[in-house]
C-alpha cells in the first residue's frame, strides 16, 4: 500500500529484523494493454516473518507471488513499481542475476509437488542439482559438501528418518513426502526469502498440518522471510504473523494476523471471514453476493464498492487511499470509522434437530456395500442410510473412497456388491438398468462445474434437457416456465438462460448444475464435493442455497466432502470414511464434539480453524449490524 | 476482435445469435492473412468451375482447330488431342470434379465421424470391431483402395464418389475417435447418461457439438484429398467416360502433346493444384484459429478469470 514506507514504525518484533521483501506500488498488466491484473500492491516482509497473501480466484495473489521471483506468466508484464528482495531489484534484474538469485536467495514452493518434481530423476539427484547449480552460494554460505547438505536439509524438512529416500523416485513418495521434498529443495541453499504457493492444497488435513509445522519451524529457525499464498483463511490463520488480503488486484487490508482476524477493518475481509465454515460450531454461512470484477471492467474507485453494504457514492468516485489504523494495520477503505468497531457475531446455533427417525422415513439405505476398481477394493462393507428431508454428510480424506461411494449409489460405477435400497426398493447396479422414476428421484451433482456443463449448450438448454427427458408430455412453454422458475430458485436471473457456460463464474456454473438437478423435482440430491473447486465466499452461498432448498423442497441430501468444517454447517448426520471403511457415524454434533474413533479424533484435531477472534469479537451491533443482515 | 471484418462463407447477420461455435471459428479464420489467401484462391477456382460453363466460347466437344495447335485467336489456349478448344473444356471440366469431391468429402467425413465417435463413446467390442476394420482398410494406400472399388463397380460418377468417400472414412474415423475419447470422459456426458438418455442421442447432441473444430479441419483436409484422388482416378481413366471434359482426364488425354501445346496440360493441372493449395491454406487457418481459441481459454484459466472468448 502506498502509505507505508517511512510512515511505518517498527513493530514489536519487526524492529530488530531486517526487511527482506519490499514490494512497492507493483503494477502488472496484460502485456501490451492497459488492463491491470495487479495494481498498487505494496507490502514488506521482515526476516523470520511469515506473511500470508490471501485472496480469492483472480485476486492476483499468484501474480504477486511470482513477481517476487522476478517472473511474470505468459501474457503478463510488470508495468510499474519495485520488488526488492534483499538488496536486489527483481523487476530490472538481468536473466543472469535472476538465475543466481532464484534458489539461492529467493526460493519457490509450488502448489503441486507431484508435477513440480521430475518423475524420472531420483529425489537425491534433484536435491543435489539445486546445490550444484549454485556453487557460489554454497561456498558463500559455507554449506559444505553438497551430499552432506542434502542429508541435512532432508533432516530439517522432517524426512531424516525415511530410509532410501535419496534413491527413491517421486512417485514412490506420498503427497506429503513429496511436498516436504519440495520444501527441502527450497530450503537447501538457506534462502532469505521463500515463496509458498498454496503448498498444502492437495493434501489431506493431517498431512497438511505436518507440512505447515515444517514450514513454520524452518522459517523460524533460519530467519527466513516467507510469503505464504493461500485462498484458505483457516490454514493461513494458524500459521502466519501478518496477513495481506487482496481483492481484484489490490491490497485491501494488511496487518498482524490477530488484528486482521480479530478486528477486520475492510468490509471484504469481514465478509470473507464470515464465509469460512467452522468445525467447532454449527452456524449459517454468509456468502458475498455478486462476483469480483473482471480486470477489463474494474470500477474506477474501490473495486469492492459494488458488492459492499457500506459503500458510499464517494467510494466509486476515485482511487481509495490507504488508511493506517493502530498496530501497523493498513486498510484501503473510506469507511473505517464504521468498520473499526467490533461487529456483531454471526448467527449461531442453527437448528440441527436430529430427532430419531422411524424406519419408514428412510429414503436411501445401503448395506454391505463393497466396491472395486480392477483388483483394488476401494470400499468395503459400507452401510448408510439417509432419511427423508435429512442431510447426511460423508467425510473422508483423499483416497477414502467417498467419491466412489457416491458413484456407486447413483449408478456411475458398476463393479460393486451389496444392497442399495431407494424408497424401499432395491436399486439395480448401474444407471442404465434403473427405471426412469428411479433415475429422476435421485440426482447427482458433480464436483467440478467446469466440466459438468456442456460448453456448447446454452444454460437454458442444459437445464431443459432432463425436464424434456423425464416429462415428455410438457409443452414447450410449460418447460420454459419451469426452467425459468428453477433458475430463479438458484438465484440466477432469467437472462442466464441464453448464456453459455464459459460466460459464467464457477459459482454460477455450480448453481446451474444444481438447477439441472432440481428441475425434475428429485427426492434426493447426491452432491460430490460440489464446493471444492469454488472460492470460500462462493462456497458459502452455495451451501446456504442448498440448505434453503432442502427446507423448501423437503429434499434429502447426501453431501460428500473432505471439508469437515463444512459438514457442521449443512448436515444433520455424518459418516466418516477411512480407507474404504466407515469408522464412525452419527449425528453431527455428537461426532464432532465427542468423536469416538481415534481416526476421527485425529481428524478433528488437525482441521485448521480460524483463530477464535475471527468471528465473535464482541456482542455489539451498531450501524454496521447491516453487514450481518445482508 | 477481427470478427467485424468477417468475409467468411455463409450469411452472418450481426444480430444473429452470437457464437455458433463453427461461425466464430470460420469468421476468425477468414480474418487471418492465410485464411484470406486460401479463400481467395479457392474462390477463384470455384468461380472458374461454376461460372465456366456459361462463359465457354465454344462447345466442349466440337473440334474447331487442328489437334494440339498452339493458342490462337479462335482458341485462346490452343487445341487438344482432337482439336477441341482447351479453354472451353477447362471451363466446362471443373464443376463435375468439384461436385464429386464435395460429395466424397461429405460422405467420408460423415461416415468417418459417425464410426469414430461410436468407437470412442461405446468402447468395448464396438471400438475393437470399428478400429480394427479401420486398420485393415488403412493398410491399403487410399488411391489403390479407391481404384480397387472403382475397378470392381466400374467408372460411374456416383460410384466413384462412393468409393472415394468410403476410402476417406477410416482416416476420419481415427482422428475423430481420438478427439471424441477426451470429450466422452467429461462429466457433462456422464450427467446426461445419468438421466437415462439414449446413447445415440448423447453422441449426436452432447459429443458431436464439441468436436466442431477437428471436424472442420478434417473436412478441409479430406476435400483436398478428394480433389486429388478423383482427378487422379480420372487421369487413370476411371473418371467420366471420354467425351466429357474433366481436368483430371484432360491431363491424361493431352500429355502426349505436351511439347506441341503444353497449355492443354498446364492449365487443368494448375487449377487442381490451386484448388488443393487454397483449401489447404484455408484449413490451416481454421486449425490455427481452433487452437488459438483453446489457448485463449487457457490464458483465462491461468489468470483464473471467466473466459471472454466470444464476448469480444
Amino acid at each position: 500500500m502506498s502509505t507505508q514506507g517511512s510512515g511505518r514504525s517498527g513493530g514489536p518484533e519487526g524492529a530488530t529484523h531486517e526487511v527482506m521483501v519490499d514490494v512497492d506500488r507493483l503494477r502488472v498488466r496484460l502485456a501490451g494493454s492497459t488492463v491491470d491484473v495487479v495494481d498498487d500492491v505494496s507490502f514488506q516482509v521482515r526476516a523470520g516473518e511469515l506473511m500470508g497473501l490471501v485472496g480469492e480466484s483472480g485476486s492476483g495473489k499468484t501474480t504477486v507471488a511470482l513477481a517476487l521471483l522476478g517472473h511474470t506468466r505468459r501474457g503478463l508484464e510488470v508495468a510499474g513499481g519495485t520488488v526488492l528482495v534483499g538488496s536486489t531489484e527483481m523487476v530490472t534484474a538481468t536473466k543472469q542475476q535472476l538465475r543466481q538469485l532464484r534458489g539461492a536467495e529467493v526460493a519457490y514452493v509450488p502448489q503441486d509437488p507431484a508435477s513440480a518434481l521430475n518423475p524420472v530423476l531420483k529425489v537425491g539427484t534433484q536435491l543435489i542439482e539445486v546445490l550444484r547449480a549454485h556453487p557460489d552460494a554454497v561456498a558463500a554460505k559455507a554449506l559444505g559438501d553438497p551430499r552432506a547438505r542434502v542429508a541435512q536439509t532432508l533432516d530439517e524438512a522432517g524426512l531424516g528418518g525415511v530410509p532410501g529416500l535419496l534413491n527413491a523416485y517421486p512417485h514412490q513418495l506420498s503427497g506429503g513426502q513429496q511436498q516436504r521434498v519440495a520444501l527441502a529443495m527450497a530450503f537447501a541453499l538457506r534462502p532469505s526469502v521463500i515463496v509458498l504457493d498454496e503448498p498444502t492444497t492437495g493434501l489431506d488435513v493431517t498431512t497438511q498440518r505436518l507440512v505447515l509445522d515444517t514450514v513454520r519451524s524452518l522459517c523460524e529457525a533460519y530467519g527466513v522471510a516467507a510469503v505464504f499464498v493461500s485462498h484458505d483463511l483457516a490454514v493461513v490463520g494458524g500459521l502466519v504473523n501478518r496477513l495481506t488480503v487482496m481483492y481484484a488486484g489490490k491490497v485491501v487490508e494488511n496487518g498482524p494476523t490477530a488484528l486482521v482476524f480479530g478486528a477486520p477493518a475492510h468490509p471484504y475481509t469481514r465478509k470473507l471471514l464470515r464465509a469460512v465454515p467452522s468445525p467447532e460450531r454449527s452456524e449459517a454461512l454468509e456468502g458475498i453476493d455478486g462476483q469480483p470484477p473482471h480486470p477489463t471492467r474494474r470500477p474506477r474507485g474501490c473495486e469492492f464498492a459494488p458488492r459492499c453494504p457500506l459503500a458510499l457514492p464517494a467510494c466509486s468516485e476515485g482511487p481509495v487511499p490507504v488508511v493506517e489504523l493502530p498496530g501497523e494495520h493498513l486498510v484501503r477503505c473510506l469507511r473505517t470509522e464504521l468498520t473499526a468497531r467490533p461487529e456483531a457475531s454471526r448467527a449461531e446455533g442453527l437448528s440441527t434437530s436430529t430427532k430419531p427417525r422411524a424406519a419408514q422415513d428412510v429414503l436411501l439405505s445401503a448395506s454391505g456395500l463393497s466396491a472395486r476398481y480392477g483388483p483394488a477394493e476401494v470400499l468395503s462393507d459400507v452401510g448408510l442410510s439417509v432419511g427423508r428431508n435429512e442431510c447426511v454428510a460423508v467425510v473422508g480424506e483423499s483416497g477414502s473412497g467417498k467419491t466412489t461411494l457416491a458413484r456407486c449409489l447413483v449408478g456411475l460405477h458398476g463393479s460393486w456388491s451389496g444392497e442399495v435400497r431407494f424408497a424401499g426398493e432395491v436399486l439395480p447396479r448401474t444407471a442404465d438398468r434403473r427405471s426412469r422414476r428411479e433415475l429422476q428421484a435421485m440426482q447427482f451433482i458433480f464436483q467440478n462445474p467446469y466440466t459438468s456443463l456442456n460448453p456448447r449448450s446454452t444454460i437454458g438448454g442444459i437445464v431443459e434437457l432432463p425436464l424434456a427427458h423425464f416429462f415428455p408430455s410438457l409443452t414447450r412453454s410449460e418447460r420454459d416456465e419451469r426452467v425459468s422458475r428453477v433458475l430463479q430458485d438458484v438465484a440466477l436471473g432469467p437472462d442466464f438462460s441464453s448464456r453459455y457456460p464459459d460466460q459464467l463464474s464457477g459459482g454460477e456454473r455450480q448453481r446451474v448444475a444444481i438447477a439441472r438437478a432440481l428441475v425434475v423435482s428429485p427426492d434426493l440430491l447426491v452432491c460430490d464435493e460440489i464446493t471444492s473447486s469454488l472460492d470460500v465466499s462462493v462456497q458459502a452461498t452455495i451451501v446456504e442455497l442448498l440448505r434453503r432448498l432442502q427446507a423448501e423442497r423437503q429434499l434429502s441430501l447426501l453431501f460428500i466432502t473432505h471439508n469437515l468444517a463444512l459438514v457442521r454447517s449443512i448436515a444433520q448426520s455424518v459418516l466418516v470414511l477411512s480407507k474404504g471403511r466407515v469408522v464412525e457415524s452419527g449425528p453431527v454434533a455428537r461426532v464432532f464434539e465427542r468423536p469416538e474413533d481415534p481416526y476421527t479424533v485425529r481428524l478433528m484435531e488437525d482441521v485448521p480453524k480460524l483463530p477464535r477472534g475471527g468471528r465473535d469479537s464482541g456482542p455489539g451491533s451498531g450501524p454496521d449490524g447491516r453487514l450481518v443482515a445482508t | 476482435m477481427a470478427i467485424v471484418t468477417a468475409t467468411g462463407p455463409g450469411p452472418t447477420k450481426p444480430s444473429a445469435r452470437r457464437r455458433r461455435a463453427w461461425a466464430v471459428v470460420l469468421l476468425r479464420a477468414a480474418s487471418l492473412p492465410r485464411g484470406r489467401f486460401g479463400l481467395a484462391v479457392v474462390g477463384f477456382v470455384v468461380a472458374t468451375a461454376v461460372l465456366g460453363p456459361f462463359l465457354a466460347p465454344h462447345s466442349d466437344t466440337a473440334s474447331i482447330v487442328a489437334p494440339f495447335s498452339r493458342p490462337s485467336g479462335s482458341a485462346l489456349l490452343g487445341g487438344d488431342e482432337l482439336g477441341r478448344d482447351v479453354l472451353s473444356r477447362v471451363l466446362n471440366g471443373g464443376w463435375v470434379l468439384l461436385a464429386m469431391a464435395t460429395g466424397a468429402m461429405a460422405l467420408g467425413v460423415a461416415l468417418g465421424s459417425a464410426s469414430g465417435i461410436a468407437a470412442a463413446y461405446l468402447r468395448g467390442s464396438w471400438d475393437t470391431v470399428i478400429m480394427r476394420t479401420v486398420d485393415v482398410i488403412l493398410a491399403f494406400p487410399q488411391l489403390v483402395f479407391a481404384l480397387l472399388l472403382v475397378s470392381i463397380v466400374g467408372p460411374t460418377v456416383w460410384l466413384t464418389v462412393l468409393a472415394v468417400g468410403f476410402s476417406h472414412a477410416p482416416q476420419v474415423a481415427r482422428v475423430m475417435r481420438s478427439a471424441a475419447l477426451d470429450v466422452s470422459e467429461r462429466d457433462f456426458v456422464k450427467a446426461v447418461e445419468l438421466l437415462g438418455v439414449k446413447r445415440r442421442k448423447i453422441m449426436a447432441k452432447e459429443i458431436l457439438p464439441n468436436l466442431i473444430s477437428p471436424l472442420m479441419v478434417e473436412s478441409g483436409l479430406r476435400m483436398t484429398y478428394s480433389v486429388v484422388i478423383i482427378a487422379g482416378l480420372s487421369f487413370l481413366g476411371f473418371g467420366q467416360p471420354p467425351p466429357a471434359p474433366n481436368w483430371g482426364t484432360m491431363i491424361n488425354e493431352n500429355r502426349i502433346g505436351l511439347v506441341l501445346n503444353p497449355w492443354a496440360v498446364i492449365v487443368p493441372a494448375a487449377l487442381i493444384a490451386l484448388l488443393t493449395i487454397g483449401i489447404n491454406t484455408w484449413t490451416d487457418a481454421v486449425a490455427r484459429v481452433a487452437i488459438g481459441i483453446d489457448r485463449e481459454a487457457e490464458t483465462a484459466t491461468m489468470l483464473e478469470l471467466p473466459s471472454v472468448v466470444g464476448e469480444l
